[in-house]
């Protein structure tokens, strides 16, 4: 009984690595290259859960310096997330301009479409 | 402050403003300039620093003025500053070559952007060779990695935007493992300074968490150092970008990535915590053997020149990690000076197989037939380049490979010398393949443009072969400084 | 027609309101969530909407691609002239206590200044990368 509150407790965690593991999934096993991306900013995604949720501490108030309040939450994970996120923002709009270009050269953006065809060396 | 207070901050803030002002420029030549111009003071810059960290100890900047561990810290020790002089030297070799080589390469109207994502990925090297602040790195990885692969997809060959997003997927998914790593850090000790962090993980010792994060950080740095077998965008990336592109890239981004791989492994985990709690020494070395037979295997059998230098890449890094995964003085030493030497080494072949390119317009292995009689000296570039790689005595390969074997005896391993020697016969398959072909074939492409390169690109590149030779002979600066740098890292803590 | 005459009385009211909303965004970054990357964003997405409603060649009369481009690297620019401002006058680079005599005053102007140049860049940037998937394919 203790071991399952334990592991229910954590359930940002268990949300983190579900998201993280998905993330991967899609990336490894579909082909088409926009759903790789799609899965590449949701295993982006779960990275900011995993700086946020220990960023909240329990009975902290926002932090905003106040005489009444003694315990704030921690303001850092979320500026270092905000930096992830853009930079998440910019690869995948790189990601996107890539995706844009192969289809205009290739004529697909599947990749078992794409790889079988053998340019000259 | 003095000028000379401010280097450490210049050293990152030159290139980025020479990169925005860059942006703003319509004609390539202009852009061209700016970035010549930059590169060559960032070894002034690099010089004059590496001498202070050399005479003085380690140097410290306080980003924005906050004292650490609450701000971000500059922070340029032996190996930083060792570093930094080889992204800095490379660079500033680099840009009188580009000129003619982007000019041949890349279409007009893109020129200025091209030197503008050039001078970014300079700022992001060299700003991870001397931040001292954890997630710091992560933005400067991620400022030189995506300038990369914009780098790369503008490529002529259709392949180059393939070999970009190929580039682009496993490269996020490194950094992204790198954050992860340094998320489950910051939420054990509550500091992102890596000095912080060393003394608050070795007050904590080898627990899961620390544990979990060490093998995130490494698979994430791996993925970015082209360890195999996670370096499978390494050869589509190197053989469709443009020239300029992968002979910089060769010999500064895989480099910077072991740097950060040091810089984790020993500095901020420290040898109790690493080589207790996993078996890192053990996974390193398989990994590096398997990448230099391997990969040379592979070399043999590429038609594409430029494909198979980016294989031979992969191998010469598993040297540097067979370095690191030896662990001893020498051995370390073997791998760190390593990092200067293959640089040389691929620097200058790369532009090389760039000056053939730029005047016959391929890089195919039957195009370059007979060569050498036309363009005697680029060859001669080559040639002492590929000595270097087989680990000919008097040139800089061999220095790293003698470190290497001497440090393998100092362990009692007979056999991992042998395989040391074995990987360098593979190494003459492929280079005396190539060397044949451009000495001793009969002359395919009898056209009259085909002969040596402008000056502005053949210097650069007879330099780089001359370093070659001179560092293989006389190796205080490189094996000295190495050595330094290594006494630092072995001490545990820093 | 009738559908397309309400969408374009409802965005003509909205965009002015967008505008107000990115700039508070903007300037409240210091209370509450908000800053520069998403007052730029927010700009930017005013640019788009007027884009889809009215089509591209509309929208860029009023915002021209090259702006655009041009606004990408000045608000970088901007940013790092405040930490080179800061270098002149004696601090280390972006050390903004040194740049009006009193010290935390001399924050809020630093930070105030270095946001202007984020939401620049990023409204520059999100419009470009509008402009040229948009462009595309016609």
């Amino acid at each position: 009984m203790a071991v399952f509150s334990e592991i229910v407790s954590h359930y940002n965690h268990w949300i983190t690595i579900f998201l993280m593991v998905s993330g991967l999934y899609i990336v490894v096993a579909r082909g088409n290259m926009v759903k790789k991306l799609v899965g590449l900013s949701l295993f982006q995604t779960s990275v900011y859960l995993l700086y946020l949720s220990p960023g909240k501490i329990l009975g902290g108030t926002p932090p905003i310096l106040d005489p009444n309040f003694a315990v704030y939450s921690n303001p850092l994970p979320h500026v270092l997330m905000l930096t992830a996120i853009v930079v998440g923002v910019a690869t995948l709009a790189l990601g996107l301009a890539l995706v844009v270009r192969i289809n205009e050269e290739y004529g697909t953006i599947e990749e078992d479409e794409i790889f079988p065809v053998k340019d000259d060396e | 402050m003095t000028l000379e207070q401010q280097l450490p901050a210049l050293q990152v803030i030159l290139p980025l403003f020479g990169a925005l002002i860059c942006a703003l420029m319509r004609r390539g030549s202009l852009a061209w300039g700016i970035a010549l111009g930059v590169s060559f003071a960032m070894p002034v810059i690099s010089g004059v620093l590496l001498a202070e960290v050399l005479s003085n100890g380690p140097i410290s900047y306080h980003l924005g003025g906050w004292a650490p561990p609450w701000g971000i810290e500059y922070r340029v020790d032996t190996l930083g500053a060792y570093l930094l002089m080889l992204i800095s030297a490379i660079g500033a070799l680099i840009m009188p070559y580009a000129r003619a080589s982007v000019a041949r390469e890349i279409s007009a109207d893109k020129q200025a952007w091209f030197y503008t994502m050039y001078l970014l990925c300079l700022t992001g090297l060299l700003g991870i060779a001397i931040t001292g602040d954890a997630f710091n790195i992560f933005v400067f990885l991620e400022v030189s990695s995506l300038s990369t692969y914009v780098l790369i997809a503008m490529g002529k060959d259709r392949r180059a935007l393939l070999s970009a997003y190929q580039y682009l997927i496993m490269g996020t998914i490194g950094a992204t493992f790198y954050v992860i790593g340094i998320g489950l850090l910051y939420s054990v000790t509550g500091t992102l300074n890596l000095v912080d962090l060393t003394a608050r993980i070795s007050e904590i010792g080898p627990s899961r968490p620390v544990l979990a994060a060490l093998a995130f950080l490494e698979v994430g740095i791996s993925l970015k150092l082209a360890l195999f077998p996670l370096h499978v965008w390494l050869p589509n990336a190197y053989a469709y970008a443009p020239s300029v592109v992968t002979a910089f890239l060769a010999a500064t981004a895989t480099k910077v990535a072991v740097y950060l791989y040091l810089r984790f492994l020993f500095s901020v985990f420290g040898v109790s915590v690493v080589f207790k709690g996993l078996p890192v020494p053990e996974i390193l070395l398989a990994l590096s053997i398997a990448a230099m037979f391997g990969a040379s295997l592979v070399a043999v059998f590429q038609d594409n020149i430029k494909r198979m230098l980016a294989y031979s890449s992969v191998a010469q890094i598993g040297y540097i990690t067979l370095g690191i995964g030896l662990a001893n003085k020498m051995g370390l030493t073997g791998g760190v000076v390593h990092l200067i030497n293959h640089a040389m080494m691929k620097g200058a072949l790369f532009m090389a197989i760039g000056a053939v390119v730029y005047r016959v317009g391929s890089a195919r292995l039957e195009d370059f037939a007979g060569i050498g009689r036309r363009m005697p000296l680029t060859m001669a570039v080559f040639t002492l380049g590929g000595l270097s790689i087989i680990g000919t005595p008097g040139t800089v390969g061999f220095v790293s490979k003698w470190y290497l074997a001497v440090g393998a005896l100092d362990k009692g391993w007979w056999w991992l010398m042998f395989l040391l020697v074995a990987s360098s016969l593979v190494s003459v398959v492929y280079i005396g393949r190539v060397v044949e072909v451009i000495w001793f074939r009969p002359l395919l492409h009898t056209g009259t443009t085909v002969r040596e390169v402008p000056l502005a690109m053949l210097v650069p590149m007879l330099l780089l072969a001359t370093a070659t030779i001179y560092f293989g002979i006389d190796t205080t600066l490189t094996a000295g400084i190495a050595g330094r740098a290594v006494d630092m890292l072995l001490a545990g803590l820093s | 027609m009738k559908l397309d005459l309400i969408f374009r009385i409802t965005t003509k009211l909205i965009l002015p309101f967008i505008l107000m909303f990115a700039l508070y965004v903007q300037f409240h970054g210091d209370y509450g969530p908000g800053g520069g990357f998403q007052a730029g964003v927010i700009t930017a997405a005013m640019v788009i909407l007027y884009a889809i409603i009215f089509g591209l060649p509309a929208a860029q009369k009023v915002v021209p691609a090259r702006l655009a481009e041009l606004m990408i690297p000045l608000g970088a620019l901007i940013y790092a002239s405040v930490g080179a401002v800061a270098m002149l006058l004696g601090g280390e680079f972006l050390n903004y206590s040194v740049l009006l005599s009193d010290g935390p005053h001399g924050q809020e102007l630093g930070i105030l200044l270095v946001e202007i140049g984020v939401l620049v860049t990023v409204a520059g940037t999100m419009t470009a990368i509008f402009y040229s998937f948009a462009g595309r394919g016609r």
